[in-house]
């Protein structure tokens, strides 16, 4: 007992210190405190009370009470989305267009990065990133500007060889079967690369004296690339997969919405474009807050889950 | 550059045929990234019937400079390259000045609940309020259509709040830090005279990062702006190449033209380089100090 108290009163002295210490060195430095304030102010009113407004997926809104004073309607937003037949074909067209870019698109990267690492060209090499880098900086109005110039039944070079071979011309982006590989393929065009960047900054950190060991034990390139090149990206893959899982649900909507015309519309719409629509478009706040935070939290569930995979599975990930 | 590992050793017959692979590999992406901005430039060049009877390949056929005379005159286009100009240099001013003040504090250790104030940053990449919420408050705000809308919302990037953070955690020594603190230089001072004269390069990356996602955006404007002398480039480009809508004032200067030419055709492709010219010119320039950019965000992963 009087061990107890001896202990207890010490570790109070301790911690007391301790406060007292972190109090002193807290206005030693209340500077850094104001220079923080301004983002912190930042991200407190533009991100964190928006959060606080997520309350309406689970309300009716109305504009003269707010979002506070508005009155609770339980799921009742979820039950409609759920049970209206366009729903599942939103979720579908998300979930597709996005597992279709995740497949088609990751190893594209990796192979330019690689290749690119074995050229010793300087300027080769440096032409061919230049180049494979530059649609990055194209926006997206005017990437999805030169896509309806390019696919042009009328005048687009993709019809003009169509007809140049005898077909007949077709209107690419009218169809709806061809949405989701134009949409990928477009920005794979786009962002390859500047992913390859990245694998190209992990490349050039693998160590030159096992490159030499394994040249002096006769590996063959390929070889190389395989035990040594590809091993020392491993985490850079594994954390851009972690990361593109865990943007499933985002699927590049201001592109997509670009893209969408009233031919293609069941295969382009998606859950960003329909929630903009629903919200902004007809005014329905309520109804557009429930569907964007079911878009929320798939993703975050799905991003967790892929770094818990990660973890698991390998030793890297993101936290 | 120190010797390549392959020049230690002849090559094997496999290790030539790899090479001829790779050098072949690296030439079709090349053609296959590089032909539709040849091809777009190109056409911008030609003369619209050129065009549509599809004589063009790969280089301008009869060369004109019709489009980008159509361009030129518009004054929607000139106005949104004005608007663009604005938003992108305020813009990117107030995104380094918050980049700055958050990363710097951040990047102390002296600063008590670090990773209390790093979390609160971090977890809005996690899951954020949405649209709607977000549309709410700059609503309730009172910035729905005024340019303040184009600047606020994005004033800063956690992203590039990370990359800023290990650029100067990496950068500046702790030692320094305590030194200068010892000899009674304030923060403010310190951040001022010290941090900010080393941080060029990261600032220099920032900018350019900010500065050419202020350029490209279109979705804020669409949302947050109305007035129509408020529109970036992006949008009025929305207008012409997107939903077809050339602007009435503009379609009687040259509607004489048009019949004629079929000029409204080459005028997209003649919009499409104008708009892209800015960033693109810059680009080959600016483009070690991206990748450098990369490189520092991917240390820390």
């Amino acid at each position: 007992m009087k061990a107890d108290v001896l202990v207890r009163t010490d570790w109070n002295r301790k911690s007391r210190r301790i406060t007292r210490h972190t109090i002193r060195r807290m206005l030693a430095h209340w500077q850094l405190y104001v220079i923080l304030l301004p983002p912190l102010l930042y991200v407190i009113i533009f991100h964190y009370i928006p959060m606080y407004g997520i309350q309406l997926a689970f309300k009716q809104f109305q504009a003269m009470s707010g979002i506070g004073g508005s009155p609770w309607v339980g799921f009742k937003h979820f039950d409609q989305f759920f049970n209206s037949p366009s729903s599942w074909r939103i979720i579908r067209n998300t979930v597709g267009i996005s597992l279709y870019s995740l497949a088609a698109g990751f190893a594209f990267p990796i192979l330019l990065a690689v290749a690119l690492n074995e050229v010793r060209g300087r300027f080769f090499k440096k032409t061919v990133q230049m180049v494979t880098y530059a649609p990055y900086f194209i926006s997206t109005v005017v990437l999805v500007g030169m896509l309806m110039q390019i696919l042009d039944p009328r005048i687009g070079v993709i019809n003009q060889f169509i007809t140049l071979f005898g077909g007949d011309p077709v209107n690419l982006m009218g169809k709806a079967a061809y949405f989701k590989s134009i949409y990928v393929w477009t920005t794979i065009w786009q962002g390859t690369g500047y992913s390859a960047v990245i694998y190209l900054a992990a490349l050039s950190g693998v160590s030159k004296d096992l490159q030499e060991a394994c040249v002096i034990d006769g590996a063959s390139k390929l070889r190389r690339i395989w035990h040594v090149d590809l091993p020392a990206i491993r985490p850079t893959i594994v954390i851009l997969l972690v990361l593109s899982f865990g943007n499933v649900m985002n699927v590049g909507y201001e592109m997509i919405f670009l893209m969408q015309n009233s031919l293609n519309l069941t295969t382009s719409e998606i859950i960003s474009t329909y929630v903009y629509k629903v919200g902004l478009v007809n005014a329905n706040f309520s109804f557009s807050t429930a569907i964007g935070l079911f878009n929320s939290v798939i993703n975050l569930i799905l991003l967790v889950a892929a770094n818990y995979a990660a973890k698991k599975f390998t030793d890297s990930s993101l936290w | 550059m120190e010797a390549h590992p392959n020049r230690l050793m002849k090559e094997s017959p496999g290790d030539r045929i790899f090479n001829v692979a790779t050098y072949l590999y690296l030439a079709i992406v090349f053609v296959l990234v590089a032909y539709p901005l040849i091809y777009v430039v190109s056409a911008s060049f030609s003369a619209p019937s050129a065009v549509i009877s599809g004589k063009v390949w790969l280089w301008p056929v009869e060369p004109t400079l019709n489009g980008y005379e159509a361009v030129f005159k518009n004054k929607q286009l000139v106005s949104g390259f004005a608007n663009s100009l604005f938003y992108m240099v305020a813009g990117t001013l107030i995104n380094l000045v918050m980049t700055v003040m958050a990363a710097f504090p951040l990047s102390r250790k002296e600063l008590f609940g670090r990773n209390l104030f790093m979390a609160i940053f971090l977890f809005t990449m996690l899951f954020s309020g949405g649209l709607i919420p977000t549309f709410l408050l700059v609503r309730d705000l009172g910035l729905l259509d005024t340019r303040w809308a184009m600047i606020l919302p994005v004033a800063l990037s956690v992203w590039n709040l990370i990359i800023t953070r290990t650029y100067f955690q990496a950068t500046i020594p702790d030692e320094l830090y305590e030194a200068a603190s010892m000899d009674g230089c304030t923060d403010f001072r310190f951040l001022l005279r010290m941090a900010l004269p080393l941080s060029a390069p990261i600032l220099a990356v920032m900018a350019l990062y900010y500065g050419v996602g202020h350029w490209n955006s279109y979705f804020n404007a669409l949302i947050y702006l109305k007035s129509p002398d408020l529109q970036p480039l992006q949008i009025i480009l929305r207008n012409i190449l997107v939903l077809n809508q050339l602007d009435p004032t503009m379609m009687q200067d040259f509607e004489v033209l048009q019949r004629k030419q079929g000029l409204a055709d080459i005028v997209k492709y003649a919009v499409i380089v104008v708009a892209s010219l800015p960033v693109l010119l810059i680009y080959p320039f600016v483009q070690k100090y991206f990748v450098r950019g990369i490189m520092i965000g991917a240390i820390k992963g």
